[in-house]
């Protein structure tokens, strides 16, 4: 059992390598290895979930090689990391399962490379959320930077250009982040998570401290796509093959997002960022510009993958709401927010390429009858649409709920008033699509001619990830207690009651 | 097994439509004579099981489910009152026989996609009933955000670009009002700590008045859409482009009536009177009320299309109940509480003839209705009951409610309401008689040859017009509405009225 944190990102990793070499040979190869890889991490993940439920959220340390901290690597297995890495897992291995018949449609004859990517990036992020030092956590967050670079640049046309401005963002954000470790360590003398939140109480007035916090939060909020240095998002996310963005929109940025709760919960003094700085205020502040500003462009767009990306830079304004809240309520619903879009966002982009499949086309105008042609696809999207928006009992909703909470609690009306737009313009945005492909293209004259490409349900093998996350939609917004009572209140324990 | 179900009868309540509605999906248009018994199979069953409460709510138990918690200290929670099962029974008794209606509308119509609207008929029902067993704001919420969203693929039924641009209004006004309720609920979750409906209220003067005030604007937006309260009314005429089953089930009884139970709830059960009175916010109502029951009944006036003008009468009478609960007076609530029923009874009857004389003749304006009493006499025979009935004669259930209503104004000493009720009486005779008069007293060749629309849709008009006199000779027979409504105002003010001849 004590091994399980270590456990988890060396079989992705291990995974990927042997993905690597057979992939070279045959892509179905590499495609069953990455998929083991990542079932073999998701159940690990389940397990060393029940341990730090069972153990009272207890964490689970392990010292990789048997070199103690602060001179070895640690990994901790605690309340945040186990909801973080099932999360990861499991979008990972849905994500997988979905992968071969998209990939073959939409980048033939590189497929070889993208499983190697694609377990490579899982094993960063869920690296980033076991390790025990701040400094691994860059090592990790370049490694999913790197692995997502290549995923993303395989794309359409646009795609190498795009990813080539994320890389340009993801470098600058990494050297911030970096440059704060540095000065952290300066200060303190340590890069362990667990030492420095022994040793920064008495350093809460040290510039060098305080230089640290700062450049670590830019450089993370640049990862995140937090307001305004979302600009790199909504073009890599629109050229990007449906496997990559169905992959990395719901998780990676919301990593970098978990990186800022860490460091705000358990590595820095209670109120350094509240009271000392005002970090978490303004974090509050620009995601509430962010969450309109992607609210309105994504009611402008008629790409669905772009839709979706502005309703991605949306939405992680809603996660940091939740931090610029800094109140229990209110940083729960930021916490849940990262599992409900994480499995919203997954499951539209997967639609999206399942339509894509079948119609050929990610254009909203040419969605109409598509209702028709995939029956329970657009059922699944159904629930996604409604969960985006907000609707009881969908997960979506009780984020919000929280968030709304935290709002009232805190007095901060704006933020409130923020939240009850942006539900009103997603529901613009959304149900304009629903409205589209239930239109029945026989009788409806205002649309244009096209033929399906082939008729009918997408395959199983995408068919039966969407219906699971779908399910796991609902299945979340009904039993949120679960997660909340078990894991994000003792997340959320430094913030006081 | 048995005793699971009896112990658990308000959420079987609940599901047993929605269990239909998935019945009616999977069954399709293929084996339609089957797809319809589900409908009515879960209508039966429906009514039967909200009947079968009565006696016991009156008694004055309480039946109550405790689902699981849905938030933290919150229960989705379900609990059988006087005010949740008097909308339910009308609402559950006028499914039955909007169901055999809808199979001769539909029918007769030759309609498109009937599996579609059956299914998503039956959602609405389930979520109604939802709304009128809600223990807490909490569970009220997330029944009132389902039947907004399944009201909508009702309303672009037509499959016309006119029906998708008026089912975009539909859900900008739906959504918004969710989110003002939504809004509402996490203010008074924040300040009070607890959602759970108490009769007499459970809000605190002080929480202030700053804060109450924002809470009841959040509500007021929220139930004021549903309700048809002006200026936030336009999209329920609009709506009238669905099928007329929806119209005269939805639109008349169902989803708007959800926006006045809200109302209900909101001053009898979560503010309390008292409190309403107190910070000013009843007066407020009472005026966008009165206001509203005025210009309505103007309105209408100047529609010749039929459905149309049924609407604004229905925006005219939805603001007499909310105006019936914001006088605060019990003999006003009294009224408003039986208003929900004689009006569901008065006016799906009038929405019933008008569908079957747009699906028997085609006609769809006032003007064209010449003599049209000499080919339906039984339908205008009907529509005739259901149009005296809403002016307020005697012997129709509008008059025992307007009589509470009024004596309810005078008890509250609001004179100018009382002028409000007359006046609107004399307009409803004045548009909605003149129908009858042409129908009968006019004569046109259109119209000589006796010539009914199918018996599906005859004997659910004749039922509801005879279930209209019926509560205005013998208010309280069968179904005991009246008793409930007097158990309503009981609960709410502690006032009782006695028993009633």
């Amino acid at each position: 059992m004590s091994q399980i944190p270590a456990l988890i990102p060396t079989s992705l990793l291990l995974a990927s390598l042997v993905a690597l070499l057979v992939g070279l040979k045959s892509h179905r190869a590499a495609h069953l290895i990455a998929l083991a890889g990542a079932v073999f991490a998701f159940v690990c993940s389940i397990l060393g979930l029940q341990a730090v439920i069972q153990g009272d959220g207890e964490a689970i340390r392990y010292a990789m090689g048997a070199w103690v901290p602060p001179i070895g690597i640690e990994f901790v297995l605690d309340s945040l990391a186990a909801y973080m890495v099932t999360l990861i897992t499991f979008i990972g291995v849905m994500v997988l399962i979905y992968a071969p018949r998209s990939l073959a449609l939409e980048t033939p004859g590189r497929q070889g490379m993208v499983y190697p990517s694609m377990t490579l990036v899982l094993a960063g992020l869920v690296g980033m959320c076991l390790t025990g030092d701040v400094f691994n956590l860059y090592v990790f967050l370049e490694i999913a930077a790197l692995a997502a670079y290549a995923l993303l640049a395989i794309g359409d046309r646009g795609a190498p250009v795009a990813t080539l401005r994320y890389l340009l963002f993801g470098a600058v954000g990494g050297g911030f982040y970096l440059l704060g470790v540095a000065y952290l360590y300066f200060a303190a003398g340590t890069v362990n998570m667990a030492d420095l939140s022994m040793r920064l109480p008495e350093l809460m007035e040290s510039r060098a401290v305080i230089v640290a916090a700062v450049l670590m939060v830019v450089g993370l909020g640049v990862k995140m796509a937090l307001f305004p240095f979302h600009l790199w998002l909504p073009d890599v996310y629109t050229n990007a093959p449906s496997v990559s963005a169905g992959l990395i929109a719901p998780i990676m940025t919301k990593v970098s997002a978990y990186a800022i709760i860490r460091l705000f919960l358990d590595v820095f003094p209670p109120g350094f960022f509240t009271e000392s700085l005002p970090i978490a205020t303004t974090i509050g502040w620009v995601s509430a510009a962010g969450i309109l500003f992607g609210s309105v462009l994504a009611v402008a767009q008629h790409d669905y993958r772009r839709m979706l990306a502005y309703s991605s830079v949306g939405q992680l304004g809603y996660i940091g709401l939740g931090i610029g809240l800094a109140n229990p309520l209110g940083m729960i619903g930021g916490l849940l927010h990262i599992l409900n879009h994480a499995l919203m966002k997954g499951l539209l982009f997967m639609i999206g390429g399942a339509v894509r499949l079948r119609f050929g086309t990610t254009k909203i105008p040419e969605y109409v009858g598509v209702g028709r042609a995939m029956p329970w696809t657009m059922v699944a999207f159904t629930v996604g649409v409604l969960a985006m928006v907000g609707i009881p009992p969908t997960a979506g909703f009780f984020s919000k709920w929280y968030l709304l909470l935290g709002a009232a609690d805190a007095g901060a009306w704006i933020w409130f008033a923020v939240i009850i737009a942006s539900s009103l313009l997603s529901a613009i945005y959304f149900f304009r699509v629903v409205e589209m492909i239930y239109r029945d293209p026989e009788t409806d004259s205002a649309v244009a001619d096209h033929e399906p490409r082939e008729a009918g349900e997408a395959p199983a093998s995408m068919f039966w990830p969407i219906t699971i996350m779908a399910t796991a939609v609902m299945a979340v917004g009904i039993f949120n207690v679960l997660i909340v009572s078990a894991l994000l209140e003792r997340v959320v324990a430094p913030l006081g009651g | 097994m048995m005793d699971l179900l009896l112990d658990n009868r308000a959420l079987v309540a609940i599901l047993v439509s929605a269990l239909a509605a998935v019945a009616v999906a999977l069954t399709g248009e293929r084996r339609r004579n089957l797809r319809e018994s589900w409908t009515v199979l879960a209508a039966l069953a429906k009514f039967g099981i909200v009947f079968s409460m009565v006696p016991g709510v009156l008694a004055g138990e309480r039946y109550e489910v405790n689902l699981l918690q849905i938030s933290p200290g919150l229960e989705l929670a379900l609990k059988v009152d006087p005010a949740g099962i008097l909308f339910a029974l009308s609402a559950s008794f006028l499914w039955i026989l909007t169901s055999f209606y809808a199979f001769g509308y539909m029918r007769g119509g030759g309609e498109h996609k009937q599996t579609r609207f059956f299914a998503w008929l039956a959602v609405c029902l389930s979520a109604t009933i939802g709304i009128c067993f809600s223990a807490n704001l909490l569970t009220f919420v997330l029944f009132y955000e389902i039947l907004s969203v399944a009201t909508y693929p009702l309303v672009i039924h037509a499959g016309s670009e006119k029906a998708y641009r008026i089912g975009r209004q539909y859900l900008v006004y739906a959504i918004t009002a969710g989110i003002a309720l939504v809004a509402g609920t996490v203010l008074i979750q924040n300040a009070a700590g607890t959602l759970d409906f108490v009769a007499g209220g459970f809000l605190e003067a002080e929480m202030g008045t700053g804060l109450l005030w924002a809470v009841f604007v959040c509500f007021f937006i929220g139930f004021g859409v549903k309700a048809g309260v002006m200026p936030i009314h336009s999209w329920l005429p609009n709506a009238m482009i669905a099928p007329t089953p929806v119209s005269a089930l939805l639109h008349a009884v169902a989803v708007v009536k959800a926006g006045v139970f809200g109302f209900v709830r909101l001053v009898g059960y979560t503010f309390g009177p008292d409190l309403m009175g107190a910070i000013g916010a009843a007066a407020v109502l009472a005026v966008f009320a009165g206001g509203t029951i005025l210009l309505a009944s103007f309105i209408a006036l100047t529609k010749d299309d039929l459905k149309a003008r049924l609407a604004y009468s229905t925006v005219g009478h939805l603001s007499y109940i909310v105006l019936g609960v914001a006088l605060l007076a019990p003999q006003a609530m009294l009224g408003a509480a039986f208003h929900m029923v004689t009006h569901a009874a008065m006016k799906i009857t009038l929405f019933f003839c008008a569908g079957a004389i747009y699906i028997h003749t085609g006609k769809k304006k006032v003007s064209q209705l010449d003599g049209i009493g000499h080919q339906m006499p039984l339908t205008l025979t009907a529509f005739g009951v259901g149009a005296v009935g809403l002016a307020g004669v005697p012997l129709v259930g509008g008059f025992i409610s307007k009589w509470y209503l009024a004596a309810g104004a005078i008890d509250a000493g609001a004179l100018i309401f009382l002028g409000v009720l007359l006046v609107s009486g004399i307009l409803n005779a004045a548009y909605l008689l003149p129908i009858v008069t042409r129908a009968f007293f006019r004569r046109s060749p259109d119209h000589v040859k006796l010539d009914e629309a199918s018996a599906l849709m005859t004997v659910p008009i004749a039922l509801t017009m005879v279930l209209s006199i019926m509560l205005g000779v013998f208010p309280d027979a069968i179904f005991r509405f009246f008793s409930l409504s007097e158990a309503i105002v009981a609960s709410v003010t502690g006032v009782t009225f006695g028993a009633m001849p």
